[in-house]
């Protein structure tokens, strides 16, 4: 059999396959259908310096192959999570990976030293949430916001810092490269685009909210893109995510240049999808002889 | 395994009323661990999203569940196509469901329209210590109101139009009750006037809510609702709850509404 085995960053994942941060709790309700280990990784929800109550409903609407989310990042703040749930989590044989959004440079600087004083796995710096008026969103559509996030928090982090895109901006591979030098070790793309849905018989938005991120299905083709110019720009290896539900799009996201997958919204309608996923990934390795997963990466052979 | 998903065959499926669809399915060991007013989510193939349809009965010894659903739009519609001998998809038991105590106090049971399925169980064992207050929109929006008598309880019927029983509002037969324990569910006008009554009474009262939801299970924090939450000093403060972890059921003084 293949060898799944990943390392971004100089963590070890012993398969390409993470759960997507806001879409998997702090893993407690997967637990029911199978040992979080299945998973490479876990990216726990968005955490906060405080708590936070997140968004009036509604905050989900569905989508054509797809759904809208303005969830609001609610969350119990970051000494919640170092106290209750990362303890648990590592004993679960998974990697994990601590989402953080902040209001302003200094929130995220803190919760950066906060958590480097554990044993948390990695540091993903949530520059992209659109549903919160300061959820970092206005940090990450700037390569002059990108720069300046990821340099400041750099200085007090002394885990490995991955750095998660948005997709609402003009030319990706520029913020990618924004963020590789200035002290990345890692891009995570594509967080959701922003969209909205109108009920035509109250002619009320259907999100509280008026707009959510759209993700699933429907944004897999726009994440192979991203991911695809970033790969060409950059170093760093690209964890990419984005609408992948089957293990034919993991494999499309690594050729176009991922080193690792997250999936997310997959998990809503099939919580099985990891271990699905992962069977195919390996049964696609044998029968193209690759010996190992790391060889798909960026193995798209462009016109 | 607190819940599970699951291919369950239906074995039954009736139109109880235009657009309002009634399935039975093998559920295997499901029926067992269900609880009245737990809720299943369903798998809807070519969506992303799964539905939540609540619990409306259960046989543990047949190993069934039954499903009330009405067609509300795509998701819905392409579930009452479903006919015997297709499996549904369900995710399931999820949420907490009513806590049924003893079922010799008398119970006050509150439906209104699609609202009325998940309390066909807890109704059932209550039997003829249970009033059942249901409202519909017209008599052809009616449904299972033989099998609320059949199970021995009082039900009392209320429509829009006046097509059936009392024309007006369900709450308007409050006067004539005297319950111990009150469930309800339906729209949030009808949940908000039946927690008024209960306050107002000092009686027990349990409602079930509904909200957009994606996981099912608490972990994508999409099915909000607002709640009071007891705070360190001893006093209340507003949160946001999650239907299909806290809830379906909520004591009515914990909603805000
Ligand atoms: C705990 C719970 C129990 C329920 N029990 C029943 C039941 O027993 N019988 C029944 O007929 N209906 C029940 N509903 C309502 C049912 O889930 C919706 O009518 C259904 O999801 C509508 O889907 P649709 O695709 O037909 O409509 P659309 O409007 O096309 O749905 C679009 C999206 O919005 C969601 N949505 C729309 N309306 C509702 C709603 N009222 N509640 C929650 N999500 C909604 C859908 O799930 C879907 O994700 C219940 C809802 C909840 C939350
Ligand atoms: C309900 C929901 C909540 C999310 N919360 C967060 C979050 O807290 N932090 C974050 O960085 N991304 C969050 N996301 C974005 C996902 O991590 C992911 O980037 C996006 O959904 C695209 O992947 P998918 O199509 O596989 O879901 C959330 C997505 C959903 C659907
Ligand atoms: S639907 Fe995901 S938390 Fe309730």
């Amino acid at each position: 059999m293949a060898d799944l085995r990943v390392t971004i960053a100089g963590v070890e994942f012993d398969n390409p396959l993470i759960a997507a941060s806001g879409t998997f709790g702090f893993g407690r309700e997967y637990m029911e259908f199978y040992p979080l280990s299945t998973l490479g990784g876990i990216s726990c929800k968005g955490i906060t310096l405080k708590e936070r109550a997140g968004n009036p409903p509604p905050r989900i609407a569905e989508t054509p192959s797809g759904m809208l989310n303005a969830v609001g990042l609610q969350n119990p703040g970051v000494d919640h999570f170092i106290q209750e749930d990362l303890p648990w989590l590592k004993t679960q044989g998974t990697k994990v990976i601590a989402n953080i959004a902040g209001n302003t440079p200094e929130e995220y600087c803190e919760m950066a030293e906060k958590l480097s004083g554990t044993d948390v796995d990695m540091i993903e710096l949530n520059i992209s949430c659109p549903n919160v008026k300061q959820g970092g969103v206005q940090f990450g559509t700037t390569c002059a916001g990108v720069s300046d996030i990821t340099a400041q928090v750099r200085k007090h982090c002394t885990k490995p810092l991955m750095v998660k895109l948005s997709p609402n901006v003009a030319d990706i591979a520029e913020i990618a490269a924004a963020a590789e030098a200035s002290g990345a070790d890692a891009i995570s793309m594509i967080n959701t685009l922003t969209g909205m849905r109108i009920d035509i018989h109250t002619r009320r938005p259907i999100i509280r909210n008026n707009t959510g991120g759209l993700s699933g299905p429907a944004i897999l083709p726009v994440a192979v893109r991203m991911v695809w110019q970033a790969a060409n720009r950059v170093k760093i290896p690209i964890v990419g995510m984005g609408g992948v539900s089957r293990w034919e799009d993991a494999v499309e996201l690594m050729l176009a240049g991922a080193s690792a997958i997250q999936i997310g919204t997959a998990f809503f309608s099939n919580p099985y999808a990891p271990i699905e996923i992962l069977d195919g990934v390996a049964k696609y390795l044998e029968q193209n002889q690759f010996a190992s997963v790391t060889e798909l990466t960026g193995k798209v052979q462009a016109w | 395994m607190k819940y599970e998903v699951k291919q369950c065959r239906i074995l039954q499926k009736q139109e109880l009323a235009k657009g309002i669809f009634s399935f039975v399915v093998d559920a295997g060991a499901l029926a067992q661990k269900a609880k009245p007013g737990q809720f299943a989510n369903i798998l809807v193939p070519g969506k992303t999203l799964r539905r939540p349809i609540s619990i409306c009965d259960m046989d543990a010894q047949k190993q069934t569940l039954r499903f009330v659903l009405e067609i509300r739009g795509e998701g819905t519609q392409i579930l009452a196509g479903f006919e015997p001998g297709q499996d549904m998809d369900l995710l399931a038991p999820l949420g907490n469901g009513f806590d049924v105590g003893d079922c010799n106090r008398k119970a006050l049971f509150v439906g209104g329209g699609i609202g009325v399925p998940p309390l066909l169980h807890p109704a059932k064992l209550f039997g003829q210590h249970a009033t059942v207050a249901l409202g519909f929109r017209s008599q052809e929006a009616a449904i299972l109101i033989d099998d609320f008598q059949q199970a021995g309880c009082n039900v009392l019927i209320a429509t829009d139009d006046g097509s059936l029983g009392h024309h007006g509002l369900v709450t308007e037969y409050f006067g004539q009750v005297q319950p111990d324990v009150i469930f309800a569910c339906g729209p949030m006008p009808m949940l908000k006037a039946v927690s008024e009554f209960a306050e107002q009474k000092g009686i027990p009262c349990q409602v079930s809510l509904e909200e957009r939801m994606a996981c099912g299970i608490g972990a994508c924090l999409g099915c909000a609702c607002k709640v009071y939450r007891p705070t360190e000093d001893g006093g209340m403060s507003e949160t946001y709850g999650h239907v299909c972890k806290d809830g379906p059921v909520f004591d009515s003084r914990k909603v805000i509404f």
